[in-house]
């Protein structure tokens, strides 16, 4: 194994202790998620570097990162935005909700705005049906959501910012 | 096996002391909801400013304490305030602003904030509330007539019946089992008294006694402490709570979902303890098993049958799993309980994991719910701390350990062998039954895997008894069911009822109705494996067969309202999207038969469909039942074929009208501007993204049809009222 990680020193730890442990193989999402919440997304490298390490095939890494939905295999904006699609949300409007999203950044569902500051993602429920149609940006979740209230979210997010600018990539 | 009995009560002893240590009963409680529901609504900059204007106030006499959602979702977040020997008042709605006014006038100054009051019905003006009761689902006395009886006595004997409220409460569904015969219950707050009886002369008695002389009536007082009686003892005269029968839910929305000493000051570990000192599996199986308690996750298998099942095997290395993954999207009873008393899933799981001779239990938790999973990884290292979990439980020698696993957002690895492929770390694909995972389960072992609910019902039914439980509910669906409530309906939020309440009590004396003045259309339950009622079929009681012959199911507890502004065309589908989207693709009829049912769908909402397409429909949806390989292909048809079933009429506009009668499909949408009332302002041509509306300033303008794409802006922005939309 090569001594120059690509990855985190917490990832490395984790799979160490993983490996510790009965079946360590079923902790390969474990670990992806993990990945996940350090670099917003599962780069190729990291990817590889997983499938080293914790000795599985890197066919099964690809096939179960591929698989499920919540692990993404490109980078998100600074703010992800994400519109509930859930059934309590689309029979509140969550498709004008989203429609509203679309328009005021110019980007579709999937897509980052070019200077990376925005992505627009969806989810299937996030157990808030209650107060739908529901919208979250990052951790925050915003309920009882109007396509009007559109412009002045993202306003507020904004003025939060203080660089207003994405990071550069590393 | 005494030592174990000891144990738990040393256990038991210096968690309750830790706890008295911040926390009694002389002291005022301001409770604040902590949920990802409560979050949303602002709960977190709420109890900031509680703990800002309690800091300034220098008062060591005054908590504030978080606890789970109590199912009110649409009123919040709920704050709660307990003065000691007061009655208990819950606010709706709170802001930053509504704090200042509740601190300074109810919290210091004692007198409740009328208007804030949650659901405005308030007990202020009583010096007590008395409600009557059934004592049992079975019992033949009539609660409801009682209440008139009540007051015109009270009105004989001269007392103030305008102080004292009396009304019908929801079922006790509890003690004593089996002897209630006619008798009802009568609680009376805010002693907190209960009392049984069945005629004139009792209640007369008790009224001499209790309300005259100021004693108890001992001789018939009911001793024990319902769980529904705490409901009301924390969350006051509130007719949302007054109608259900909380069980699972017995602890959301009142403890401390962070504080095992919570847990344990309400009941909590008792079953285990007793159980381990028992040291009898077979008993924990069979009580389960005369309970009546059938799985809640869907598919209503009898859960002591499958505990039975997993220890025929003769391999000794078993398992027990936690289903939390709740797929159906728009259902959150397994997040909400997760989050408001993750306890008593873990004490379930041990119960079980105990009957089946397991070691070690997963919970299988989908990653959408963050709160969830801080909060069980919480109460798993405090159990483990308190040796609840572990090595040598309590000194019984049982071991038994619990390991969090997460999805990642498929909706199929709900279904169980699926969601095993997944804990073992691989694509959730599902496989053939059988074998049963009871049969060969994770890593070929006998596994019982339990969706949340279930788990939850477990440390009650041991407690309480199965002759307890078994009288709760219908002949063949036992216990009580938690739905969520969302959609069209007034008071969105969770409610928990005894299995047999129709929807129709659900739905409007619970839920409130339908609001804006509009009217039910339908109500969907079991999400994308289950069907759509329509509102000519509300009567029908809630149990797992009743639904299912009514052409739905039960599933595990969405339900969706919809009212005469929704298309039932656009809902199916919308749900066969999901389930189309979410198919894992392993089968053909399934992967290749939910895409052609959704481009027929498309088809005849895009406004091109032909009469031939409903056949179609309903001959693909049932091919795709009989041969797919899983539940999710199986059942992924139910909601368009029930829709073509109740509502075939509005298919039929669609295809044969190009018409949306809701006007949900904007493709059968039709913009016009209606020259006499427009003003030639061009501001509709000038908005419109596709540049399809002419005409010169001040004259009427017209929208060009083949190249509208119907996106609504010109019906949005026109100021004239001149653009119609049909
Ligand atoms: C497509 C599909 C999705 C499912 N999703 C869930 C789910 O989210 N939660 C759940 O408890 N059961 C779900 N089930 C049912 C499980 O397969 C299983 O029957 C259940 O967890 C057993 O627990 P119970 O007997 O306590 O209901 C699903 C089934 C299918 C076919
Ligand atoms: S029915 Fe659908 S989800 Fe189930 S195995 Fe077949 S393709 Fe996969
Ligand atoms: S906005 Fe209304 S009034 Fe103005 S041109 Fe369009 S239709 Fe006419
Ligand atoms: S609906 Fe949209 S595309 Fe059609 S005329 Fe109006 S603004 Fe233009
Ligand atoms: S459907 Fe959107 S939060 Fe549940």
């Amino acid at each position: 194994m090569t001594n120059q990680s690509t990855l985190h020193p917490d990832v490395v730890a984790f799979i160490e202790e993983c490996l510790g442990r009965e079946h360590p193989e079923s902790f390969l999402m474990a670990v992806l998620h993990k990945v996940q919440d350090y670099y917003g997304f599962l780069s190729q490298a990291h990817m590889y570097e997983v499938a080293q390490r914790l000795q599985v095939p890197t066919s099964t890494v690809s096939g179960v990162s591929t698989f499920y939905h919540f692990f993404r295999l490109k980078p998100r904006g600074k703010y992800a935005i994400s519109v509930c699609l859930g059934t309590a949300c689309f029979v509140k409007g969550a498709d004008n909700i989203l429609e509203a999203f679309k328009t005021e950044l110019g980007i579709e569902l999937g897509e980052t705005t070019k200077d990376g500051l925005y992505s627009l993602e969806n989810t299937r429920c996030l157990g808030v049906c209650g107060l739908a149609p529901v919208v979250t940006i990052n951790d925050k979740v915003f309920s009882q959501v109007t396509p009007q209230q559109v412009p002045e979210i993202l306003n507020r997010v904004l003025s939060q910012d203080t660089e207003k600018t994405a990071p550069t990539p590393a | 096996m005494g030592n174990t009995l000891r144990k738990f009560n040393q256990v038991k002893q210096s968690l309750l002391e830790e706890r008295a240590r911040h926390y009694d009963e002389a002291k005022t409680v301001i409770q604040v909801g902590s949920a990802t529901c409560e979050n949303a609504a602002g709960a977190e900059d709420v109890r900031a400013e509680f703990e800002k204007l309690l800091k300034a106030s220098g008062r060591d006499d005054i908590l504030i304490r978080q606890t789970g959602c109590t199912g009110r979702c649409s009123q919040e977040p709920i704050v709660g305030v307990f003065v000691p020997n007061q009655f208990p008042f819950k606010y709706e709605k709170m802001t930053v602003a509504k704090v200042q006014d509740i601190f300074q006038q109810h919290v210091l100054g004692g007198q409740p904030v009328v208007e804030l009051i949650l659901d405005k019905k308030t007990s202020i003006l009583y010096s007590r509330v008395v409600t009557f009761s059934s004592l049992s689902t079975v019992s033949t006395g009539l609660p409801s007539k009682w209440a008139p009886i009540f007051q015109e006595r009270l009105k004989a004997q001269g007392l103030p019946v305008d102080t004292i409220r009396a009304f019908t409460g929801g079922c006790l569904g509890l003690y004593p089992a089996g002897e209630e015969g006619d008798r009802v219950g009568m609680m009376v707050f805010p002693e907190k008294v209960i009392y049984a009886f069945s005629t004139e002369q009792e209640l007369d008695q008790i009224i001499q006694s209790h309300f005259i002389e100021n004693k108890t009536f001992e001789s018939l007082l009911v001793k024990v402490d319902p769980l529904i009686n705490r409901f009301f003892s924390l969350y006051g005269d509130v007719a949302f709570f007054n109608k259900q029968t909380r069980l699972t839910l017995r602890n959301s929305g009142i403890i401390d979902p962070e504080s095992l000493a919570d847990y344990i000051a309400n009941d909590g570990f008792e079953a285990l303890a007793m159980v381990l000192s028992k040291n009898d599996p077979q008993y924990v199986i069979e009580e389960i098993s005369r309970s009546g308690l059938r799985g809640r996750g869907g598919g209503g298998y009898p859960t002591g049958r499958k505990w039975q099942d997993a220890t025929t095997s003769p391999d000794p290395e078993r398992y027990v799993v936690c289903n939390a993954d709740e797929g159906d999207p728009g259902a959150y009873m397994d997040r909400s309980t997760l989050e408001g008393d993750p306890y008593s899933i873990i004490h379930g799981m041990a119960l079980g994991a105990f009957a089946i001779g397991a070691r070690q239990g997963y919970l299988y938790v989908r990653a959408e719910y963050p709160l969830a999973i801080k909060r069980l990884e919480n109460a798993i290292a405090q159990c483990r701390e308190a040796n609840l979990l572990g090595t040598n439980i309590l000194d019984s020698g049982f071991d038994f350990d619990l390991e969090i696993r997460l999805g990642a957002g498929a909706f199929v690895c709900g279904e169980e062998t699926a969601l095993m492929y997944s804990i073992e770390g691989k694509r959730g694909q599902p496989r053939l039954r059988p074998p049963y995972p009871t049969q060969s389960g994770l890593w070929g072992h006998p596994t019982v895997i339990n969706n949340v609910e279930t788990w939850a019902n477990v440390p009650v039914i041991i407690q309480h008894g199965a002759d307890w439980f078994a009288r709760i509910g219908t002949e063949s669906s036992k216990g009580t069911k938690v739905f969520a409530l969302a959609g069209k309906i007034k008071n969105s939020g969770l409610v928990e009822v005894p299995m047999g309440t129709t929807l129709k009590e659900i739905i409007y004396h619970i839920g409130g109705g339908v609001p804006e003045g509009r009217s039910l259309k339908a109500v969907q339950t079991g999400g994308p494996s289950g069907g759509c009622l329509p509102a000519s079929m509300i009567h029908t009681p809630v149990d797992y067969e009743s639904l299912q012959q009514a052409g739905s199911i039960m599933g595990s507890g969405g339900m969706i309202v919809l009212d005469d502004q929704d298309c039932m065309v656009a809902v199916s589908k919308f749900f066969l999207e999901f389930t189309q989207d979410e198919s894992c693709g392993k089968c053909v009829p399934c992967r290749e038969g939910t895409l052609r049912m959704l481009e027929i769908l498309r088809r005849i909402t895009d406004g091109r469909g032909v009469m031939e397409d409903l056949d179609k429909l309903e001959r693909l949806g049932r091919l795709i039942q009989k041969t797919s390989l899983c539940g999710l292909g199986q059942t992924a048809p139910n909601p368009v074929l029930s829709a073509l079933k109740n509502f075939r009429e509005e298919f039929e506009v669609h295809i044969r009208e190009k018409r949306c009668p809701t006007q949900k499909c904007s493709q059968l949408i039709k913009y016009e501007i209606n020259p006499d009332k427009c003003t030639g302002c061009t501001l509709c041509a000038r908005r419109c993204p596709v540049g399809c509306i002419s005409g010169t300033a001040r004259q009427p303008h017209v929208i060009d049809q083949e190249r509208c794409i119907k996106c609504g802006e010109c019906f949005n922005v026109c100021k004239f009222d001149a653009v119609n939309k049909r």
